[in-house]
């Protein structure tokens, strides 16, 4: 089995790679030190540093509220394109709503952030709207690159399920708007879930874009984060990555052992 | 998967704005409003001149006193985009880092998706788990955990050295090697789902086959498992090579001040210089240059069958 023993070998290798730096964000967060080199015994002095400091606990507030509303926009948005495009069969300018829909996918984030504030700079000096950048300006930029994923999430799962169904509820007298809500939405529920995590995480994560179309009073939170790790390591962000992988390990970890019953469940009933 | 075609209930009232119009109507409105339009908003802008004014650019029209008007557009950034070498070399050592961490994931990733395609169940889930979960994690923060690692006081010099295995800390951070390692640790996870999807349905009757005819284990994964997984690379190299090439925290934190990438290009021309016009040129010619190219290669990929 020496082919058995490289294959791990390497794979351990990746393994150690990916979550050597994590552990390591993890480790010095206790560092009583403010050098990375030196440890100086445990210590929590950065969780408290980091949950007194004002500039950080309101561009978290401000991400999770954008994060939010942009989610929820970008997953009802999403859902209504995804549905026009699998199930809406040929209509003029179905090309170009599939070329939109997807487009942002591999659109590089700089381009997508100056585009669109030189169209808000433009539509304030023409229209008025939108006043300023702040939290309305960075809502809508997320919406429009998270729904793509959300769009690409749900068309494939209305592409795997059974449209006999919807036929059948069709057949059976229910209305276009009666067969989404009570047949296909309870479908594709988890897709819409998983879109709709995917577009908050995406929007929390956001630093290019929020960049360029947020205003003074809209700092996100990895905008402040950047402007400090620019000027090299601070523990307090060692203590904040550490909180954030803690929420995501548990999430992750609850979703594992979800799918892993759910999996022995469906052998069972084999 | 029934034989009869759509049904042709909606069929007669295809014009008519009703329920059907507006559903297509509002993903179609955001979308030409907040995605379409700005493109030509770059392309207007970037006939502009830079201008000491709010907004920092200068009209396209003039309105003359008896109300002529007169066009101001120029090609002028365009001309030193050609002419200054410094976009050039953006442009070019942008496709060669993107390149070169590509291929480097593709060399890490693909005994990763392998070995997980391999393994039995329980175990199978909990690995798939751990390499999505860093990228559920912060993005920005995943790039910082580097700094801590390359720096000169950093874990690597400094174990490195206590080993023996070096005399003098060695420059990682801020090269273009850190910036590789950037690339390469946030877009592994693209490379190696695509990857493990596709080797997970290879089936071992192939393998065995070869086996039986007398390949041996480097004969058997060069003739038949690489060639089978193609369209997984070819979808890795994809989802990593294109989010790459416009980068632009990963060079500004982990590269060399002269690590010149056309993202950060791009940023610095619109932060630092605030010439509004010059970003606009910059994204573009991008657009035309490194994103229209993508667009079609997947589109050809999609049309082939393979891919995604």
């Amino acid at each position: 089995m020496r082919r058995g023993w490289t294959l791990t070998i390497l794979a351990g290798f990746g393994f150690v790679f990916l979550y050597a730096p994590i552990l390591s964000l993890v480790v010095y967060s206790f560092n009583d030190s403010r050098l990375v080199t030196v440890w100086a015994g445990f210590s929590t002095r950065w969780y408290a540093a980091l949950f007194t400091d004002r500039a950080i606990l309101n561009a978290a507030w401000v991400s999770l509220q954008i994060g939010v509303v942009s989610a929820t926009l970008a997953t009802a948005l999403g859902t209504l394109a995804a549905l026009v495009l699998t199930r809406f069969g040929r209509f003029t300018g179905r090309l170009l709503l599939t070329g939109m829909a997807t487009a942002p996918l591999v659109m590089p984030e700089v381009i997508t952030g100056l585009s669109l504030l030189l169209l808000f700079v433009s539509m304030e000096l023409t229209l008025g709207w939108p006043a300023g950048r702040g939290m309305t300006t960075v809502i809508i930029a997320h919406t429009t690159f998270c729904m793509a994923f959300v769009t690409v999430i749900v068309a494939s799962r209305l592409r795997d399920m059974d449209e006999s169904l919807e036929e059948a509820a069709r057949d059976l007298g229910a209305g276009p708007v009666r067969v989404f809500f009570d047949v296909t939405l309870p479908v594709i529920a988890p897709a819409l879930v998983a879109g709709w995590l995917l577009a908050f995480t995406l929007s929390l994560d956001d630093l290019v874009i929020a960049s360029f179309v947020s205003g003074p009073g809209a700092s996100t939170l990895p905008i402040v984060v950047f402007s400090k790790v620019r000027l090299g390591v601070s523990p307090d962000i060692n203590a904040l990555a550490t909180i954030i992988i803690a929420v995501v390990a548990v999430a992750v970890a609850i979703a594992g052992w979800q799918m892993t019953r759910a999996a022995r469940r469906r052998r069972q009933g084999r | 998967m029934s034989a009869a075609p759509e049904p042709p209930a909606p069929r007669p009232r295809r014009w008519l704005p009703g329920p059907r119009w507006l559903v297509i109507a509002v993903p179609m409105a955001w979308l030409l409003l907040f995605f379409l339009v700005p493109f030509f908003v770059l392309g207007r802008i970037s006939l502009s001149e830079p201008m000491i004014a709010r907004p920092p650019y200068s009209p396209l029209w003039e309105v003359l006193a008896d109300g002529t008007r007169v066009w101001l557009g120029n090609l002028e950034n365009y001309r030193l985009l050609v002419e200054d070498t410094l976009y050039r070399n953006a442009y070019f050592s942008s496709i060669r880092i993107a390149a070169v961490s590509t291929v480097a994931a593709l060399l890490i990733g693909y005994p990763m998706a392998y070995y997980i395609a391999r393994a039995p169940e329980p175990r199978r889930t909990i690995l798939l788990l751990l390499i999505i979960l860093p990228f559920w994690t912060s993005f920005l923060l995943r790039v910082y955990a580097w700094i801590g690692f390359l720096q000169r006081e950093g874990l690597i010099n400094q174990a490195l050295l206590g080993l023996g295995i070096i005399d003098a800390p060695l420059r990682m951070l801020n090269t273009d090697f850190a910036v590789y390692i950037g690339i390469v640790y946030t877009y592994l996870p693209f490379m190696i789902l695509p990857l493990y999807a596709n080797l997970v349905k290879l089936d071992e009757a192939f393998l065995e086959a070869a086996a039986d005819l007398g390949a041996g284990p480097v004969t058997t994964f060069f003739t038949v498992t690489l060639p089978l997984s193609l369209p997984g690379i070819v979808a890795g190299c994809m989802l990593v090579f294109i989010p790459a090439i416009g980068e632009y925290v990963i060079p500004e934190l982990l590269g060399a001040s002269g690590t010149l990438m056309i993202g950060r290009v791009l940023w610095n021309e619109f932060f630092s210089a605030n010439d509004w016009t010059m970003a606009a040129a910059v994204a573009v010619v991008m657009l035309f240059v490194v994103v229209a190219p993508i667009m079609w290669l997947q589109a050809r990929i999609d049309r082939q069958g393979g891919g995604t």
